[in-house]
């Protein structure tokens, strides 16, 4: 296959433009191509940009994309843009990727327009009203979820209580001794209805992962653990935002297509990590991948559906909650996935053949899910 | 919310395209976008729809009615609010939901109700910016 531009513009004006932001700018640029290829919104699939996060941009230009890039390594970053494009393109990931530019380099309007500078929606129309990170705004919908379908705060609870019991299972995980729904219960507020035992850890560390071409992969000593569909997506910089407050477009997005992609039904999954910073995402997560029904997460893992022993083993590695949080867990989350598909991980959950990794950045503004098998489809 | 010893609230910087906002509130107007050819009713400001990128759109004052959709209550210390303090996100009556605070109530979970009926109240916080909060209407008060 071989990828070609179809639609290509300039801002209107150029020189000086003390008139618009630079996120305008972006704006500009990207509706003047549309209109020289004869699109709408609508019709863009991925999005790329530099100096601006792909986050606000997409929420900005009311963007649905199934595959980002936010590549910023200077001012070629649009030129490696156009490469990633091809590949993600050819690769089946989208059909029709829009890249943008936009600077207020003279006037400096504008300028800290993206990712939580001081001119950015974020910085508008959020920060104004005292949130304080994530404990403040990445459970402020759950009051609603609640609502909305019955779920309770012991049923909350539950989510670190089942992940504790994992924990226990790992030498490595920072908090090991097993908790009750009353001790979670009867933890500090944090953020209400947040505990502290709802909220995840801060701690140090890292890892990495090294991905190579599978016809290669059974000439290293590991066992190998092929990567068989994958999805992304982004959302808003604004949880008040969201579309729904009670489930993730990121997710449903990047975990739909990850398990199309990969070939697998739900009743294929042997073991599944979801991105817990706070407990409410474990019940977003299996609701939004289609596990259950919606509202029914909550009972879900109240009856011990996912704790060791049960027929969904979830965050087997004791979670943000109880093994490590550094505050992009992500690599954690993927490193427990790939112990659990070789066989090699503490808590070992048998037989596991397909892994689902869902992951979460920001506060719900981003999503992305891998799955993983032992065996290429 | 804003007592002896707390520093003022944040004070947004606006941008060309949200400018019309921020005079608004400092009129103690809440002012929404339409768009002409849809009919969306958008927030946060931007000069097109974001449903379908048209630049037909009009400028109108919101009613002030909305209703609570959600909330935390933080309960670790902010220069600005005394803790504890809800910060919420609440519904217009035109559609769109904005992030807030909610005066004039106890900021527990016993007094802020979901779905209790709001309405607008403005707070002046410098020369520039004004910010709209919502305190409840009726008996919920």
């Amino acid at each position: 296959m071989t990828v070609a531009v179809v639609g290509a513009s300039e801002t209107t004006e150029l020189g000086r433009i003390p008139h618009l932001s630079q996120m305008q700018l972006h704006a500009d640029g990207a509706f003047n191509a549309l209109a020289d290829a004869g699109l709408s919104v609508s019709d863009i699939d991925g999005i790329a940009t530099a100096g601006a996060s792909p986050v606000d941009l997409t929420h900005y230009l009311g963007l649905e994309p199934h595959w980002i890039d936010g590549t910023s390594v200077g001012g070629c970053s649009f030129l490696i843009h156009v490469r990633h494009a091809v590949a993600a393109i050819e690769a089946g990931y989208c059909e029709t990727v829009l890249i943008t530019h936009g600077e207020s380099g003279r006037s400096g309007i504008g300028r800290g327009g993206g990712g939580g500078g001081a001119a950015s929606f974020a910085s508008q129309f959020e920060v104004p009203y005292g949130p304080m990170g994530p404990t403040t705004l990445f459970g402020i919908g759950v009051l609603r979820y609640m609502k909305q379908y019955g779920m309770t705060h012991e049923q909350l609870a539950s989510v670190a209580v089942a992940q504790r019991e994992w924990a226990g299972m790992n030498p490595r995980a920072m908090y090991r001794d097993p908790i009750t729904v009353e001790d979670v219960l009867a933890s500090r507020v944090i953020a209400y209805p947040f505990h502290l035992l709802e909220c995840c850890l801060v701690t140090d560390g890292g890892g990495a992962l090294i991905l190579t071409a599978a016809d290669r992969a059974k000439d290293f000593p590991q066992p190998p653990v092929y990567i068989l569909g994958t999805g992304e997506s982004v959302e808003s910089p604004m949880i008040s935002q969201m579309a729904d407050l009670t489930s993730s477009r990121n997710f449903r997005i990047a975990g739909g297509d990850a398990m199309k992609a990969a070939g697998v039904t739900h009743g294929d999954v042997d073991h599944l990590m979801v991105y817990d910073a706070f407990a409410h995402l474990p019940i977003f997560g299996l609701e939004d991948l289609g596990f259950v029904e919606r509202g029914e997460a909550g009972p879900f893992i109240e009856e011990g559906n996912t704790r060791p022993g049960g027929r969904l083993p979830l965050n087997t590695n004791g979670g943000g909650l109880s093994y490590t949080h550094t505050g992009m867990y992500g690599m954690f989350a993927l490193q427990e996935s790939v112990r659990q598909v070789r066989g090699q991980a503490p808590a070992q959950v048998d037989g596991v053949n397909v892994s689902v990794c869902l992951g979460v950045g920001g506060m719900f503004s981003a999503g992305a899910c891998i799955v993983f098998g032992k065996e290429l489809p | 919310m804003s007592k002896e010893g707390l520093r003022p609230r944040y004070a947004p910087t606006p941008t060309p395209d949200t400018a019309h906002f921020w005079e608004g509130t400092r009129n103690h107007k809440l002012l929404l976008q339409r768009c002409t050819d849809c009919g969306t009713v958008y927030f946060p400001p931007r000069a097109f729809c974001p449903e379908n990128g048209s630049s037909n759109i009009e400028v109108f004052e919101a009613s002030g009615k909305a209703k609570l959709i959600s909330y935390t209550i933080n309960h670790r210390q902010h220069p600005s609010f005394e803790s504890p303090y809800a910060i919420a996100i609440v519904q217009l009556e035109e559609g769109p939901m904005m992030m807030s605070n909610i005066v004039d109530c106890e900021q527990t979970p016993e007094a802020l109700v979901l779905d209790m009926p709001l309405e607008v109240t403005f707070e002046k916080v410098s020369d520039e910016i004004t910010v709209p909060l919502f305190r409840p209407v009726g008996e919920a008060s």
